[in-house]
């Protein structure tokens, strides 16, 4: 497999599914009780699609991301529901089976580049590893791949710096070589998992369009876990939003920034600064905290901080399409469409959330 | 690295002259010694006063402290160095106990360092479970033993009881490989047991601290296997501080530190040479035996340095 040939899915049509993500349940055995991380969460990736994942700390986004891989299996964690990546049942694989989805189809690059290399071992070294791990390739071809893959993330003089240690390397360095090193063997699927929060803004840009230049290049699907809906606008085709460990909302771009239909999406939306309008006060909140995973609230889990609650809250809301003509919109909210879009008060890409008690001023032009 | 040596060479001699002046002083000051006392000690017991006298003018004794100080040190690089007990060359009979001393030091450092190692990653890998727990309770108990009880239970049991092994003693290895690791299995042992312990514990934790890195999840995510992961990743990273106590202990033990080892085992070690020079107050072999043991402890931590340089690449030598 040369590394810019784009990864097919031999024998399987455009729009299959890659990986298809039903009813996945992750809960872990805490001193303070059992903790449901992730509660119900489905989902579906298709080839070379960038699906974003977005929510707070603790909503639950990351560990499903991981669970993906195995990399929550511990003796207190119990897994519910499935996740299948052609013909593997990645949930209940075995270790050995697991071990040739990890780097080799599915790769992760993870939040904390500065702590995510081996700080013992040179980065062409660590990288070689995993192709050399998946590949039966000879030293000399496991390099030269690997310095053309440091070459391709942007790390000038490749040739010379497959031989630093990772402390030689900056951050935004560190993540590149994290990238390549996801990307070593072409897998079919890259979680990113909050690639740059730990990262500087002016590098955060230059690792996202690395990032959205190289699915372009290598038709790989993308799973972008963030909290930071600038970084979804940028190269997400579809948008999940976590709370809680649920999916409370699922659609394309455009649906969830232009049609949200979660009070709580809209909540999200509402706090993103933008440049070009002019500076609020005080950014708009949400108010409260998002709940404790050890002690959920009944019905939906945004009820308590929801100024749109109503008796109906008090059961779950299924995750299913409201919107008229838009099967793949699906959100967990009891009001009716035309509630939300009047409540929400719609201005393109500009959503506050109103509260009960305090209506919203009316923004600044 | 050139620097870096002559730093540490000045450093080694700058410790070896302090800690001799710190050896000579206290026993200028101390109750029994000093010059009078060593003079006594030198003449005999049924000396009189003329022959003390003529004894502290022979050796120098009525000399002011800094040029006995000097004197000695002169001696010490001769080799001219003599005991005031029984007049014996204080350097050939530190010579005669490296062998001995070396023997037991290398061949238990071996034993300890590897089952410290294997217990301490057993523990690891089964943290929480009854491999770890029994392993904590052995390690405890090791820890716990004073060396000269495991000892002499030790010959008691397995010499005196049942006549398994000898009671003590020493035979080279030149002349009978056999007889000399079978002379030294029970000193091994009572040495290691420890350090086996210590070790295990401080590894174990080191190994879990470890296994929560994120490095160590991203080597799982790249579908190593277990093994590899413990090998390249984890413990190649958690030996690191292992590597430090070991040269540290190491020095000490080959410097003359085991001296309750070697006395109850009769071994005639340099250790045991120290522990009978400090019973008599007999200052030339003491400054000898110290700054040999000063010697080995600053060389084993200057060579860990070495080696931390080369494990941990973001320490460099300078």
């Amino acid at each position: 497999m040369s590394v810019t040939e784009p990864a097919a899915t031999p024998g399987k049509a455009k729009d299959e599914p890659l990986l298809r993500v039903e009813e996945l349940e992750v809960s872990f055995a805490t001193e303070d009780g059992l903790v449901q991380a992730v509660d119900g969460v489905s989902f579906e990736l298709k080839p070379g699609e960038v699906l974003a994942i977005v929510g707070e700390s603790g909503s639950g986004k990351s560990v499903t991301a991981m669970t993906l891989m195995g990399l929550t299996r511990s003796p207190n964690a119990r897994f519910g529901g499935g996740a299948h990546y052609q013909g593997t049942e990645l949930i209940g694989a075995s270790e050995e089976e697991l071990r040739r989805v990890r780097g080799a189809e599915i790769a992760m690059v993870f939040q904390d580049p500065m702590t995510s290399l081996n700080p013992v071992h040179r980065i062409g070294d660590q990288i070689m590893e995993q192709i050399q791990e998946h590949e039966a390739l000879p030293d000399q071809q496991a390099r030269e791949r690997t310095i053309e893959l440091l070459e391709r993330v942007g790390i000038p003089r490749a040739r010379d710096r497959i031989d630093n240690y990772p402390f030689e390397f900056s951050g935004g360095m560190r993540q590149r070589v994290m990238i390549a090193l996801a990307l070593s063997c072409d897998p079919s699927i890259l979680i990113a998992d909050e690639p740059t929060t730990a990262l500087d803004v002016t590098i955060q840009a230059q690792i996202l369009h690395r990032i959205r230049e190289l699915r372009e290049e290598t038709g790989a699907a993308v799973i972008l876990v963030t909290h930071d809906l600038g970084v979804v606008a940028d190269i997400a085709d579809r948008i999940a939003v976590m709370y809680a460990g649920r999916i409370i909302e699922e659609g394309s771009l455009d649906q969830i920034f232009y049609d949200p239909q979660h009070p709580y999406t809209w909540g999200l939306l509402g706090s993103i600064t933008r440049v070009d309008r002019a500076r609020p006060e005080r950014l708009p909140a949400i108010k409260g905290l998002p709940p404790s995973l050890a002690n959920r609230p009944q019905g939906c889990h945004f009820r308590p901080r929801c100024p749109h609650e109503f008796s109906k809250c008090i059961e779950v809301p299924p995750l299913e399409a409201r919107v008229k003509d838009q099967p793949d919109h699906r959100d967990r909210c009891w009001l009716s469409v035309d509630e939300k879009r009047e409540r929400r008060e719609v201005r393109p890409g500009e959503i506050g959330l109103p509260t009960k008690d305090e209506p919203e001023e009316a923004p600044a032009a | 690295m050139f620097r870096f040596t002559v730093r540490r060479l000045l450093n080694m001699i700058f410790v070896l002259w302090a800690v001799s002046v710190l050896t000579f002083l206290i026993f200028m000051v101390m109750p029994g010694g000093g010059d009078e006392q060593a003079a006594l000690r030198i003449a005999g017991r049924n000396a009189n006063e003329a022959q003390v006298q003529t004894v502290k003018r022979e050796w120098g004794l009525d000399d002011p402290f800094y040029a006995q100080y000097a004197d000695m040190m002169k001696k010490v690089f001769t080799g001219e160095l003599i005991s005031y007990v029984n007049q014996v060359n204080v350097r050939e009979e530190i010579v005669r106990g490296i062998p001995r001393t070396a023997s037991l030091v290398i061949g238990a450092g071996i034993i300890w360092l590897f089952f410290g190692v294997v217990f301490g990653v057993l523990s690891a890998i089964y943290a929480g479970r009854f491999t770890d727990r029994a392993l904590n309770v052995l390690a405890l108990i090791g820890i716990s033993l004073p060396v000269f009880w495991v000892g002499l239970v030790l010959l008691y049991y397995l010499t005196d009881r049942i006549a398994l092994f000898p009671p003590g003693g020493y035979t080279e290895l030149g002349d009978d490989p056999v007889d000399w690791a079978y002379h030294l299995i029970l000193p091994w042992f009572a040495l290691s047991i420890l350090f086996i312990g210590f070790y295990s514990r401080v590894l174990r934790s080191n190994v879990l601290d470890i296994s929560n890195e994120d490095y160590v999840r991203t080597a799982r995510a790249k579908g190593l296997s277990e093994r590899r992961i413990l090998i390249r990743h984890t413990l190649r990273n958690a030996l690191i501080p292992i590597v430090t106590l070991f040269g540290l202990d190491f020095g000490a033990a080959l410097g003359g530190g085991a001296i309750l080892t070697e006395s109850i085992f009769g071994l005639q070690g340099v250790g045991q040479y120290a522990s009978d020079s400090i019973g008599r107050l007999d200052l030339p072999p003491i400054m000898g035996v110290v700054l040999y043991g000063a010697f080995f402890i600053v060389l084993l931590n200057a060579i860990v340095d070495i080696l931390y340089a080369y494990l941990d690449p973001r320490i460099r030598l300078q």
